[in-house]
Order: C-alpha cells, then structure tokens, then sequence
C-alpha cells in the first residue's frame, strides 16, 4: 500500500496538522500543495507586497538613472534599477500563482496598489532629492534589504524560497554599487561629502522603520508571528534592525559621518545597539500613502497604466488581426 | 589617398595620418552621440513601460546601447579627443553629431510629472534605429580601423536581440485590432520625416567610404529600405520616403529637445567636472 496520505480523506484539522509537520522538518512547500488558507493569503499579502516594493523602488532612483555623473556611474545604475526591475516580476509571479485558486491575477494587484490598498515599502515613500541619495539608497536601503531577504531564504514556501535566492545574489551587487558610489564621494570634495552627510539625516529615520516595529503594539499590526509561526522568516524585526546596526553603524561612523541621533549607543549589558524610536505614527502615515513622495509615485505608475491602455488591448488574446 | 583594404592596427596608427584620424573620429562621434542620446531617452522610459517584463527588456535594451556609447567614447578618447566622460557629458549640443530623430522627446510631459509618452513612437523610433544600427554594424565589421571592427563584433551580439526585440512589437503593434495601427500609423508618419538623419553619414560620408571605415551611405540605405521592404510587405500600411526634416545632426543641426537632454543627462556632472564620482 503507499504510504503518500491522501489528502481527500483527511479533515481539515489533520490536513493541517500534516502541513505543519512538513514544514518544521524542514520541507518545501509548493504552489500545488495543500496549504492553509492563513499560509496563503499570508504569502500572498507578503509576496506582492514585496513584488510591488521592488518595482515601485525603481522609482526614487528612476530620477538618477539619466542624471548619474559619468559612463560608468549611468551603466551602473542601470543595471541596477533593472534587476530591481527583474525582482519585482519574479515575486508577482509568485504571487500570480498563489493567487489562481482565487481566480485572481497581476491586474488585480496592480489595482490594489493603485486603490491604496497594496502597500509598498515606507523607504520607498522618501523624497530623493541628490546624487547622494542614489548613493544611500544602493548602500543602506538594499543593505537593509539584504538582511530581511536573507531572513527568508530558507522560507518553507519553495517558490519563495527560490526568488529571493536569486534576488539576494544580486543585491550583493547593488550593494557594492551604492557603496562604490558612496567611497567617491567620501574621498572626493567638502560638496561631495555634504552630499552623503545630508543623505544620512535624512534617511536615518526612514532606514530604522525598514525593519517593521517590534511588536503589534508599536503600530497595531504586525505579521512577524503568523510569518515566523509558518517557517516564513526566522527572526523579529528587532533582531533584524539590530543585524543592521551591527553591520553598518561601524562603516557610516569610519567614513566620518554622523548618524543623527545622539541617544544612539551599544548596551553592552543588553548586548544591543540603543536608540531613539522613529516616529512610529509617522510611518504607519507613510504606508497609507501619505508619505512626501507617495502620491507622486502613484501617480507615475497610475499615468503610464493609463496611458498605455490601447496597448493592453492590442496585446490582449482577440486583439491581433493576423 | 584611401588606403584601399589596408588596416589601421591602433589608435597610434589612425593618428599618423591625417585625414584618415579626421574621418575616423567623425564616424566615431555619430556612432557614440547616436547610441548615448537614445539610450539616454530609453531610460527616461524606466517603471513607465506598457508591462513589468517590457520594463525590464527595455530597460536591458538601454543599458546594452549606453554600453555602446561608452565603446566608442573610449574609442575617442583612445584617439586623443578627450576623457571619455567629458566626450559624452561637457560637449554642447552644437558639437553633437547624433540624428536629430534621436534626441526627440518620448512625448508629452516629463520623465518625473505626467509622462504621457507614445508607446507607438517608441517602438517605431527603436526598431527604425536598430535596423539602421544594425545593418551598419554589419558593414563596420569589416572596418579598416581594426579597434572599431573588434567594437562591432561585440555590439553585434547584443544588437541581435534588440532588433528582434523591436521587430516583434512593431509586427504585433501593426497588426492589432482596435486603435494600435492607426497609432502606429502616425508613429511611422513621424519617424520617417527624421529617419534620413539617421542613415545620413554626413559632410565626410566620402572620405569614410574610401578608406574603408564603413560602406557608402548610398549602399547602407539601400540595404535598408530592402529590409523594411519586407517587414512591410505584409503589413496594412506602407513606409513613406523618409526625410530629414528637421536638419541634419551630423552637420551640428539640433532642436531644443537636445538642449533639454544634456542638461539633464548632466547636471551631476556638471555641479564639478574634474571630481571623482
Ligand atoms: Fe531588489
Ligand atoms: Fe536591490
């Protein structure tokens, strides 16, 4: 007799006992699988809003793709914002089949986002108004993003799992990019390293919410549990935003700079970096959209959906004559 | 005169004569000013594409022609015409030698505020100009400056799929229903009033042809009206005579939409030229 359960015979409860199981020995979960109705719409809010992140991230750096200062600054950047780019169509396909028993699609998310529904990444709210920025942002936004993504690389959910093996892989790169452009600057003119400091008061605060709040009670709402409950992620928030102080704080400090928050200390005894609180209300107003730059951002995406309407219905199945 | 099949081996060599340098470098700042101030207007395009997948091949497609440039920048500099950077971000718009057709503005609006840029006129502009490119990469292979030669060997590779690229919209776009042919239509219109800038070699085109640096203009044009020939034959439209309406940007000719660009393209660049970015 096999030994495979059949899933038919089995009740919703043992289904799930069952999935459960799996996943904490370890065992990847695929788009096909059975999976707990929590599992999926989880993944689907996570992934898509990852995805979304990715593409609409593009954006603050869209503004120095033309305007990089030399040949091999402007290839750079290119390459760059195209594997972003990239991320952001790997992780919506995720989505999309995650997302078909719903008999949902990509259009659906794509309304999500322009109806607000779909939130995108607080960083990607921020204004980016120097070169400097384009800078940070490769240093110590995809920096930040590398310490979440590697967070996940072991993700029972296999697709997942997969994606952001490739998706880390070249964020190495885009890190080394933005602190490629960051070294010239640091060693260049006092203007040149105005450009980073400025960068830095700016983002700080923007760069400490990346990580999420530590716990439901800053904000109202968070998803770390159910997330590390399924094997999704391994670590809190805190302990990532902790990973990324560890790691940069030392390397902002040896060029230099100042990072603006004079509270700022490592507790020896907690055997943890202390700091000022961003202002959580601030950021839960960021990812409704009300952040400095999040209508404008919208509002480039939601113009270009529009705009290119005829070409949707062009390439749509009964669209071609020949 | 022409040095009928010989090569040139270097840059060292190409300096040495005269009138050959003065050809070569001619036919090297069209090639660059070309493919930089239209990978320049492909990257204006980024997150506004019709689709996320386009988004991303198209803006492959900019980082492949912008690598390009950087080519024959180098090529330039090799040549003693200046540090590669400077070439393609400090000179004015009155010394660019690119086809006006490619400077032009992806449409109405900016690449920041209410872009409403004309997906038809992007694929027209791009599949005209990588037939163009393409045929006269052919040709340049061939080149008797042998850096440049070598160049076109590697530019070829990309440009395979670039052309295929666009050769696959253009056919779909054409043959849609609903509004995308007549859109297309117009976009044709448009690119063809232009596109003889882009085919032109010109006020050295001669001198380039007898020294074997590329083919005669008269020959790299033939072969391209040929190729359009068949892309269009089945097509319910036709290709008008293409023109230079608006000037000829080899002789210097540009339109403020070039004036635009460089201002953009180089305002970090501009803020110190000598530092380090
Ligand atoms: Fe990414
Ligand atoms: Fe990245």
């Amino acid at each position: 007799m096999s030994t495979t359960l059949s899933y038919d015979r089995l009740s919703e409860e043992e289904k799930h006992a069952h999935f459960m199981e799996r996943i904490e020995q370890g065992d990847k979960i695929e788009a096909d699988d059975w999976m707990p109705d929590e599992y999926r719409m989880t993944l689907i809010k996570l992934i898509s809003m990852h995805g979304i992140s990715e593409i609409m991230g593009a954006l603050p750096e869209k503004e120095w793709v033309p305007k990089a200062p030399s040949l091999r600054r402007k290839l750079g950047i290119m390459a760059k914002v195209q594997d972003e780019m990239g991320h952001g169509q790997l992780l919506l396909r995720v989505a999309e089949d995650l997302m078909k028993p719903l008999g949902k699609t990509r259009e659906e998310i794509m309304q999500d986002l322009f109806r607000g529904d779909l939130k995108f990444h607080n960083v990607f709210h921020m204004p980016a108004p120097t070169w400097g920025d384009a800078g940070l942002i490769g240093w110590l936004v995809d920096g930040a993003a590398i310490i979440t993504q590697t967070n996940m690389l072991k993700a029972s959910y296999g697709p997942y799992a997969r994606a952001l093996k490739r998706i880390c892989a070249e964020e190495v790169f885009h890190a080394q990019h933005g602190e490629a452009i960051i070294m010239a600057l640091a060693e260049g003119t006092e203007e040149q390293r105005a450009l980073i400091q400025d960068a830095i008061d700016r983002w700080w605060e923007s760069l400490l919410m990346f990580f999420g709040p530590a716990s439901s009670s800053t904000t109202g709402a968070s998803k770390q549990d159910t997330t590390i409950k399924y094997r999704i992620r391994t670590k809190t928030n805190e302990e990532l935003r902790q990973a990324f102080l560890d790691k940069y704080i030392p390397r902002v400090l040896s060029l230099g700079l100042t990072i603006p928050d004079e509270t700022l200390h490592y507790d020896k005894e907690k055997g943890k970096w202390a700091y000022r609180q961003p202002d959580w209300n601030k950021f839960k107003e960021i990812v409704r959209n009300n952040g400095p730059k999040s209508k404008d951002r919208l509002d480039l995406r939601i113009t270009a959906y529009e705009n290119n309407a005829w070409v949707r219905e062009a390439l749509s199945p009964d669209g071609a004559v020949v | 005169m022409g040095r009928g099949g010989e090569t040139m081996k270097s840059a060292q060599e190409a300096k040495a004569d005269q009138n050959y340098q003065a050809a070569l470098t001619e036919l090297l700042y069209q090639l660059a000013d070309d493919d930089f101030i239209i990978a320049f207007r492909g990257s204006e395009w980024l997150g506004l594409a019709p689709h996320i997948e386009e988004d991303v091949a198209f803006s492959s497609i900019n980082q492949d022609t912008m690598g390009h440039a950087a080519i024959y920048y180098q090529l330039l500099e090799d040549l003693g015409q200046g540090d590669a950077d400077a070439l393609a971000h400090g000179r004015e718009a009155s010394q660019r030698k690119n086809a006006v057709l490619l400077e032009e503005v992806n449409g109405p609006g900016h690449y920041l505020k209410k872009p409403l840029y004309d997906w038809a006129f992007a694929v027209v502009r791009h599949y005209f100009y990588a037939q163009a490119k393409k045929i006269r990469i052919e040709s340049l292979k061939n080149s008797s400056y042998q850096p440049l030669a070598d160049a076109a060997v590697k530019i070829n590779m990309e440009l395979y799929y670039h052309l295929l690229h666009w050769k696959t919209w253009f056919t779909q776009l054409a043959t849609a229903k609903g509004e995308a042919p007549e859109r297309m239509k117009n976009a044709i219109e448009k690119v063809s009033a232009d596109m003889g800038g882009v085919l032109a070699l010109g006020p050295k085109e001669e001198e380039m042809a007898a020294l074997g640096l590329i083919e005669s203009e008269e020959v790299l044009t033939q072969r391209w009206n040929r190729e359009m020939e068949k892309v269009f034959a089945p097509l319910p439209m036709s290709l008008p005579a293409v023109e230079m309406k608006r000037g000829d940007g080899r002789s210097g000719v540009h339109t403020s939409d070039l004036d635009s660009a460089l201002t953009t393209l180089s305002e970090v660049y501009k803020q110190d030229p000598v530092a380090s970015w």
